[in-house]
This record gives C-alpha cells, structure tokens and sequence, in this order.
C-alpha cells in the first residue's frame, strides 16, 4: 500500500512540487539562519579556538567572556605554575592597541602578546613568515583579513595596498614592524588581530598596574582538567575554564545579553510558521483531492492504520526529499557566501539535526490534519456523486 | 428475453450442471417470497437459507431533530447467493443509503442486517475494514480509479489491502484485466481509456480479490447504451461464474433485463419487488403498504 501512496503522491505534480517546495523553503530558512547563527555565535569564541594548545584558562572571577578581559597582577602566572598538577603557564596579554595608520588614520586593533620564551598562544596559520620572527625587534604579526582590509596601505591614486611583512605601523606611537602575515578564524570582532611578545605588548599597551589578561595552563598528563580547574580556583582564588567551558561561557554571555538570538530565533520561527503553513495548506489540499480515493480504500478494507501509513508515509518521503534540496540549496548558497563575503556561515550535524526535527515537525503537523480529515471520512463517502 | 441475457444464461448453464441447479433453487426461493414489512413499508424476503444478504426493519436517519431525515424507514429485503438484485427508484429514496448499509460502509440506525451471515453491528471498525476487505467488492459510477496508477496497479490494490505481496498482487491483477479483455491495456493509465474499459478495470477490481457480495452503484449511468449493455453482460456473466451476490442501483432502465429481482424504493422504503426482465418476469414479493 506505500506504492500505491507513493505513486498517488509522485503523480500530482503540481501538488507534489507545491508541497516539496513548502518544505525545502522552511527547511533552506531554518538552515540558514540557523548556520549564520551558529557562524555568528562561533566566532564570538574563535579566539579560544585558535589559541589551541591550553587545556585551562585562568582568569579573574568577573570575567564573563573572551573580550571582557579584567587585567590580573603578573605574581598570578606565578601562583598559577605552583599548583601541583599544572605542567606549563604561560601568560597572554589580550587588548585594545590603537595603530597609526600611513594616512594618519586611527584603527583600533586587538593586540595579543604571547609568551616571549615558547611563544605558546601564536596564530594557527602562518601565510607569510615565521612565528619564531616575533623574536625579533618590534615584531608583530597581522591577521590576513586586517591586513587587506583596514590596516592595508592607503595609495596616492586612492587604491589600499595589503600590509606586507616588512612593513611598519605606529602601535601607540611605538614603531611595529610586520614581520609575518596569519591566517586566523574570523572573530566576532571586525578590527585586525595582532600577535606580538608578551614582553613588547606591555610596552605598546598603556601602562597600567596590572596588564595580565589570562594565564593559559597545560595540564600534567593524566591530570583529571576538572579537577586541576578548581584547584586553581581554589587556590588563587581566580576563574579557571577548560578550554570548551570557556567557549561556551562566551556563547552563553552573547545569548544573553545580546539581541542575536531573539532576531535569529524569530527568523527560524518564522521560516517554521511560513513552512508549517505553506506545506500544511498544499498538503491537505492534496489530501483533499485524493479524498475520493481514500475513501475507495477504505471501503474496500483498508483499515485507518493502513491508510495514515500512507499519509504519514507521503508526508515523510516529501520531508525527507523537501529537506534534502532545502540544505542542499541553503548549503550551495552559504558556500559561494562565505567566498566572497565575511558572511558567518557554519552548518554543523546538530544544526542539520535540528532543522531535520523542525522539518518533520512541520510534517508531521501538515500530515496531522490530512490524518484527522481521512480518519474522519466515512466510506460510504465513496458513493456520493 | 433478450440475445444477450439468453447468452449469459447459457454460458452459466453450460459451465457445469450444478449451476444450472442452483439457478433454479435460486429462482424458487425468490417465488416462495413470504410477506413482511408494516405500515407504509413493502418487503422482499426470500425463504430458504442460502441468503447473502438478510436485512430486516432496516432504519436510517441522516441529521437530528427538526433536520432530521429518515433516509430508511424500515427496510426488509433478502439477496440470495449468486442473485443479482437491482434497486431502482427515485432520487433521495435511499438507495444508496441501503447499498451502503449493506456493503458494511454506513451503520444502521435500527432493525437488524446479516451479510454472509455475519453482522457488522457485531464487529470492530477493524473487523469490519477487514470484513468488507475480504467479502465485498465495489463499483462506482464514477470508477474511482486512482487516476496515477496503471490500470493493472489500480486492480491489485484490493489484494494489497488484503495483504498479497505486491508482485503476486500484479500478476493476478493481470490475469483479471485479461479476463475482461484488457490484458493489453494493463501498464496504460485509467485516462487513457474509455469509459466503457475504465468501468470493465473497476469491475476487475472489484472481483480481484474473489468477493462473495458486490455492491454497484449506477454502473453504467456514465457509459452509452451499447457500452453500458457489454459492461452488465460482464458483471452477469462474471458473477454467475463465480456465484457472486449483487446489488446494483441504478436508474438505467435499460439494463433491468440483467436482474433477477427489481426492487423499487420510494421514501425510504422498498414500494415494490418483481422478478427481472430476463426471467419469469412474475411478481415475486410485492406488498403495497
């Protein structure tokens, strides 16, 4: 009997394709507001991300996300390497520097420096250069975006040329010379990242009595992470978060406390509304016109089981068809995007999940009325003209 | 007696000595009609046990209160195993109200009804899904083929929902459009045939399964006179081959020489019985309220 619904559903084309793009429209919304969402919230801690090696971040106990940096007093690094269980401390300068521009113009960067010995906290990617060249004088790293962008060389004839390495910028009025390009995740932030010494970022920074930002901890091997977290906290009395705990601290600040979730979550809404609607009417509709055929079957013995096997099998095939082109097309789209814009576009499997559920929600909610409307019918329907 | 009904009967008597009997039995049977029904109400009941279909002070309203309709006022009619009762009469008088009772598609309101001895009062939904399955088939005016099914697909559905794997339920959907001279037809949509071959798929859809009652609903009211006579031919011939039980509504005065009873209806009840066209055509069972 799923032939015969199969073919019943396949044979109206207009409806089949009214239905199918009801739900790969819903499905293509959901996704991709859901994947900028998920895009937007991933970069909030892209930096954490990139940083990579540490197992734990210790910081002060008020702060509530990557960018809230509360600056601690340098003996912390020290207290930090005296917990038993701790195999490295390093120290990160996180902060605001502002660069001179060659045409006088200002742009605030976001200045990370790193420990001057390991070096540990660099970029992930090297484009051009070394990371070993922060060693040398006045060394600085620039992120490939910032350097083609907002810290690129502005020219005579009004054109930008990219920053390259040997070249010089003023970080607060401290002369800075390029000496590698990287390649990082794009943050949440739009200004140019930065990578220096810990040691020369103290001296670009505006001096203050306490300037370190956080103390990235590797954890001994076989050192339980959790267990090593509160004993620091214990002990120091400051925060310390895995590196996961950290990521989702910061997610967790932006949702909410930021109207990102509200405008995504009423996107997704409405694409699910517009969806359930769009697929609900043409799939009843469809129903509707088959009615006289439901009723057929159900004279001829088949049972109200059998028959909403049917419909929930119609309404399966076309969820599953009508999400498929859907991702597909909000996949392709999200795609050719991010190529050639700085569109925040991440589609994971729990997303796909996700917008898989609200799909066969919406589905299930189009079928239920088709279910009501044919376990309602009476069969003798069959014999109305 | 017509060529035609001549040829029918012939080709039942010839296909075994036994049916030939049964025929007679049957005919009997209609004659020793005993009386029945009250005030306003006529009946048509057989004596005799092999009955199909046994109905007895049928009742059923449509609506409630002041917009209420008594669409059967108490109906009393018998079919006999392998007969072929026609009910005509006006539009609204209820026979299709009566056909739907009695094919298990609509419950009674009152009085009591056994089809193959069974009582869908007694049954579940399920069972009587089940039931209607196994032992009745159905033609409509309008075919009810699924318009994006094959003709052969659209026959086999009635195995399907009696659990027939799909591939025996094509081959046997096959053997049965041959039947009725279709076997070349079978992969070609309902559309792209004629009424008259659109009604002969619905009618093999109908006994695919090997129903013991089919129920018509004005079989040929959508076809021409010529057409309408080889689709009847069909039904007579199919049904007497297989002793099937039929109930035919229909208006069609031209195919009353296929029945072996006329049952009339008027207002809800049955006015009239007389013997059909092609056999003794005496009054078996009127009573006139």
């Amino acid at each position: 009997m799923l032939s015969v619904a199969l073919r019943m559903l396949f044979g109206d084309k207009a409806k089949y394709f009214g239905i199918l793009m009801g739900v790969a429209l819903a499905s293509m919304v959901i996704t991709w507001q859901g994947s900028i969402f998920v895009g937007l919230m991933s970069r909030t801690f892209a930096v954490i991300t990139d940083m990579g090696d540490p197992d734990i971040w210790v910081m002060d106990e008020k702060v509530a996300f990557i960018d809230d940096t509360k600056p601690l007093q340098d003996t912390a690094l020290y207290r930090v390497r005296g917990i038993e269980g701790v195999d490295w401390a390093m120290p990160l300068y996180k902060g605001n520097i502002r660069a001179r521009l060659a045409d006088g113009g200002i742009q605030n960067c976001n200045v990370f420096g790193i420990d001057d010995a390991t070096l540990t906290g660099g970029p992930p990617a090297m484009v051009e250069g070394r990371l070993e060249d922060l060693k040398r004088a006045d060394a600085v790293i620039v992120d490939e975006v910032g350097a083609t962008t907002r810290l690129a060389k502005p020219q005579p004839d009004g054109t930008r040329v990219p920053l390259r390495v040997g070249d010089t910028l003023e970080l607060n009025d401290r002369r800075a010379v390029v000496v590698g390009i990287s390649r990082n995740s794009r943050s949440f932030q739009s200004q140019p990242t930065i990578y220096t010494t810990y040691t020369r970022a103290m001296s670009f920074a505006p001096r203050e009595r306490k300037m370190l930002s956080f103390v990235l901890v590797e954890a001994k091997p076989g050192q339980d992470i959790q267990e090593l977290c509160n004993t620091i906290a214990q002990t120091t009395g400051l925060a310390a978060y895995t590196r996961d705990q950290f990521k989702w601290k910061t997610v967790q600040y932006f949702l909410q406390n930021t109207g990102i979730p509200i405008n995504f979550g009423i996107a997704v809404a409405l694409g699910f509304v517009i969806g359930t609607v769009i697929t609900g009417f043409m799939f009843y509709s469809f129903t509707l016109d088959n009615m006289r055929y439901f009723g057929t079957l159900k004279a001829m013995g088949a049972s109200d089981g059998k028959l909403l096997l049917m419909v929930l099998t119609q309404a399966l095939v076309v969820g599953v068809i009508g999400f498929g082109l859907g991702v597909g097309l909000a996949s392709l789209m999200g795609n050719q995007a991010t190529r050639n814009s700085p569109l925040a576009f991440r589609m994971p499997w729990q997303l796909l999940f996700a917008a898989g559920s609200a799909v066969a929600v919406i589905c299930t909610l189009a079928a239920a009325l088709s279910m009501w409307k044919v376990l309602r019918l009476e069969p003798a329907v069959v014999f109305k003209g | 007696m017509s060529g035609r009904r001549r040829q029918a009967e012939s080709e039942q008597s010839g296909t075994s000595n036994g049916r030939g009997n049964e025929q007679m039995e049957r005919m009997s049977m209609m004659q020793a009609t005993n009386s029945g029904g009250g005030k306003g109400g006529a009946s048509a009941v057989l004596s005799g046990g092999n009955v199909a279909v046994r109905c007895r002070g049928v009742v059923k309203t449509y609506g409630t209160g002041g917009s209420a309709v008594r669409a059967l006022r108490g109906v009393d009619i018998d079919v006999a195993s392998g007969e072929l009762l026609m009910l005509v009469g006006p539009s609204g008088c209820g026979k299709t109200t009566l056909i739907s009772v009695v094919a298990g598609v609509l419950e009674r309101d009152g009085g009591e009804c056994s089809v193959l001895g069974q009582d869908y009062e007694q049954m579940s939904s399920s069972e009587r899904a089940a039931f209607r399955g196994k032992n009745v088939g159905f033609v409509f005016q309008q075919f009810n083929l699924i318009p994006t099914l094959t003709i052969a697909e659209n026959v086999s559905v009635p195995l399907l929902i009696n659990g027939v794997p799909r591939r025996e339920a094509l081959a046997r959907s096959r053997e049965m459009l041959a039947k009725v001279g279709l076997g070349d037809r079978t992969n070609d949509e309902p559309r792209k045939l004629s009424g008259g071959q659109q009604q002969r798929v619905a009618i093999s859809c109908a006994l695919v399964h090997k129903p013991k009652l089919l129920v018509c609903d004005e079989p040929t009211s959508a076809l021409d006179a010529v057409t309408g006579q080889k689709v009847m031919e069909l039904l007579r011939a199919v049904a007497a081959d297989n002793e099937l039980s039929l109930v035919v509504v229909t208006h069609d005065q031209r195919i009353f020489e296929f029945a072996d009873r006329i049952a009339e209806m008027n207002d809800g009840h049955i006015e009239k019985v007389s013997a059909g066209a092609g056999h003794t055509r005496a009054e078996v069972g009127v009573r006139e309220g």
